[in-house]
């Protein structure tokens, strides 16, 4: 029988297989940042343990850095404190780290593409569940935990279950894919399936929907696997995949001869069986917008937020779910989406801050001004999509319809830097995560595609984007 | 890691489903770079209003449950964030078994790695145990739980249950086999980052 392209990486890298035991598996890749490091670097101190590969090691600080002027001190103490102890763990283990100051500093997910760090046929991973986001170039790419980041960083394997692979297949053209995006895809796969539809499972993401995709389309889509529960995403690379690594900085040298190897070995073979499966048609769906407290209470913009019973389908633990959602969202079933005002806007994250991403907002924005009582921003994915957008001159585009426009890092995705909601305040959000408190203690997250934030920040409430021009 | 000894104790009753590691430990208390003294940020934005009083109605905060060291939970726990400060949170509040109909994957591996038991029960079982107000007793050698009225057997991986009891460190582990790691890295043909 035939193997998923899961099942060809997953042999690739076996290092020792036991019955009734996880599996040991080889890292190609280990990306760390401040967060969920220092007390994995701890744990090697104390034991006297070395890094075992440096040399497959990168690191950057992006969840807490501020991402206003740079050149200033860093007032939270708490965030200056890990920023250093990640400089010295780096200084000390003798890892590469992009610091703050460096070119090439951004969130981890969107800088390891960037660079070529990101690899077909590799397995990576990070402490952060988003490094499924990597899945979209056919890599193997993990979540994990301190415990696991520590137990990589001594001995380069991990020990692990194998997951079962998943297929979910996107059919179809969508008929405006400027105001349907990668972010609708996704957002409708997790409302169909759930957040924990993917559970134990490392999803493949196939047909037409997703070859069509830009690869910076295929991050998005792959980002968000975790929020349906899923071990991992991946996508079979093509010339997409091998064109977009070429030349990068961290490319390697015998990149031609390493695409020939992947060649018609990285994709699932014909007679392959997945043992789950899911198709979504694309061709008539709608711009996604969230409406509760996790990323499966999601609806279209022309629906009006749904009743508990309409929602939960008779089970009674998601009804409950769903009411205390619209409790903490203060919203009445019946509401229409487009009726719902808006307080702020943010534009960023590892799902939807890259280059693409800021092209498409900024053509709504484009000689508009904001809605007078919004506030929005946006934050670039990482310094080199901060640069290459001000070269297009979006930054204008931007700063002009009354937007902030500030340095890279996580930000305003899960606030651990000063860029946070207030209590109450109503944000449209391309981030991951629209759970209690997620953005700031009381905020209200609505998780949307670039375009509708954009969109959103013009209108002062949700509006179909389907309905502008885009072209 | 300590060895994982049987637990005698009430149940927590927190009877809600997808409950995430944003609400297990906010995003403001993550900036910590040791692993203990987390279990006061547990649930923090469910345990305190924005005066940080305790917020009476939340389980935590009632003194029945002071002393429990078991957890019971809705479908899905721990999902969303790969944080593992979600399980020092538990842990150091003095959580070491959590009881859920399903569980994500990442939080579930980490428990593991912390000496915390998570058990995957059946939904009825589950909503049985959150209406529990006996004593019950955990015990992971013979795979049982026994209540004021009951015996539920779980089910665990035998690896999982050898690390728990054993209290093992998986990365000396590891390094047993060395051999079989150098002899990986031998044959892959991935290069260097640099």
């Amino acid at each position: 029988m035939g193997k998923t392209l899961f099942e060809k990486i997953w042999e690739s890298h076996v290092v020792v297989e036991k019955q009734n035991n996880p599996t040991l598996i080889y890292i190609d890749r280990h990306l760390v940042h401040e967060v969920t490091s220092p007390q994995a670097f701890d744990g090697l101190r104390q034991n006297n343990r070395k890094v075992r590969r440096p040399d497959l090691t990168i690191a950057t600080m992006d969840h807490n850095v501020p991402t206003t002027d740079r050149s200033l001190p860093i007032l939270d103490q708490t965030s200056s404190v890990q920023i250093k102890t990640l400089e010295k763990n780096c200084k000390d283990f003798g890892i590469k780290l992009f610091d703050i100051d460096s070119p090439n500093q951004g969130i981890v997910h969107v800088i390891g593409p960037q660079l070529g760090i990101t690899l077909p046929g590799t397995t990576i991973v990070c402490g952060d569940s988003h490094t499924s986001t990597h899945g979209a170039f056919g890599a193997l790419a993990l979540g994990i935990g301190t415990s696991d980041v520590e137990h990589v960083l001594a001995s380069q394997t991990m020990w692990l279950e194998k997951p079962k692979p998943f297929e979910i297949r996107v059919e179809g053209k969508r008929k405006n894919p400027h105001a349907v995006t990668a972010k609708d895809i996704v957002l409708s796969i997790i409302k169909n399936i759930g957040t924990g539809g993917g559970t134990g499972t490392v999803i493949e993401y196939r047909g037409e929907g997703i070859t069509d995709l830009s690869m910076e389309q295929r991050m998005t889509i792959c980002n968000m696997s975790i929020e349906a529960g899923a071990r991992a995403g991946l996508i079979a690379p093509d010339e997409k995949t091998f064109e977009y690594l070429r030349n990068r900085e961290y490319t390697p040298k015998n990149y031609e001869s390493l695409v020939d190897s992947w060649k018609g070995h990285l994709k699932t073979d014909r007679d392959a069986k997945f043992e789950k499966e899911f198709i979504l048609h694309i061709d008539d769906i709608a711009p996604q917008v969230s409406w509760g407290t996790n990323p499966g209470m999601t609806c279209d913009v022309t629906d009006s937020v749904p009743s508990p019973d309409e929602f939960s389908n008779g089970d009674p633990n998601q009804k409950r779910g769903a009411e205390k959602a619209l409790d903490y969202m203060a919203l009445e079933p019946g509401t229409l989406i487009e009726d719902i005002k808006i307080d702020r806007v943010f534009i960023g994250s590892c799902t939807n801050a890259r280059l693409e991403d800021l092209i498409e907002a900024s053509k709504v924005i484009k000689g508009q001004k904001i809605s007078s009582h919004v506030k929005a921003m946006v934050v670039p994915g990482s310094q080199m999509v901060k640069k290459q957008a001000e070269a297009m001159g979006l930054d204008k585009i931007f700063i002009n319809a009354n937007f902030e426009w500030r340095e890279s890092g996580c930000s305003m995705c899960l606030g651990m830097n000063p860029d946070i909601l207030s209590p109450g305040e109503r944000c449209a959000s391309t981030s991951n995560r629209n759970f209690e408190g997620r953005q700031g203690t009381g905020g209200r997250t609505h998780l949307v595609s670039p375009v509708m934030a954009a969109a959103a920040a013009i209108h002062g409430h949700f509006v179909d984007v389907r309905k502008l021009d885009l072209s | 890691m300590e060895s994982f000894k049987k637990v005698i104790s009430i149940v927590t009753p927190l009877d809600k489903v997808n409950v995430d590691t944003d609400q297990i430990v906010p995003k403001q208390f993550l900036k910590l770079v040791q692993k203990s003294g987390f279990g006061k940020f547990l649930f923090f934005n469910w345990r305190y209003d924005e005066q940080e009083n305790e917020k009476p109605d939340f389980v935590l905060n009632n003194p029945n449950y002071g002393n429990s060291q078991i957890l019971v939970a809705g479908d899905n726990f721990g999902c969303g964030s790969s944080r593992e400060h979600a399980v020092w949170a538990l842990l150091d509040y003095g959580f070491s078994v959590i009881i859920a109909p399903s569980f994500a994957d990442i939080f579930f591996s980490n428990c593991f790695k912390n000496g915390v038991l998570p058990i995957t029960l059946d939904q009825k079982l589950v909503e049985k145990l959150l209406r529990e107000t006996g004593v019950i007793e955990v015990d992971l050698e013979n795979q049982t739980i026994k209540t004021p009225s009951d015996e539920i057997s779980f089910e665990i991986d035998s690896y999982q249950k050898k690390i728990l009891l054993e209290g093992l460190d998986d990365i000396s582990l590891t390094f047993q086999y060395e051999d079989k790691i150098l002899e990986f890295e031998k044959q892959s043909k991935v290069p260097s980052v640099l």
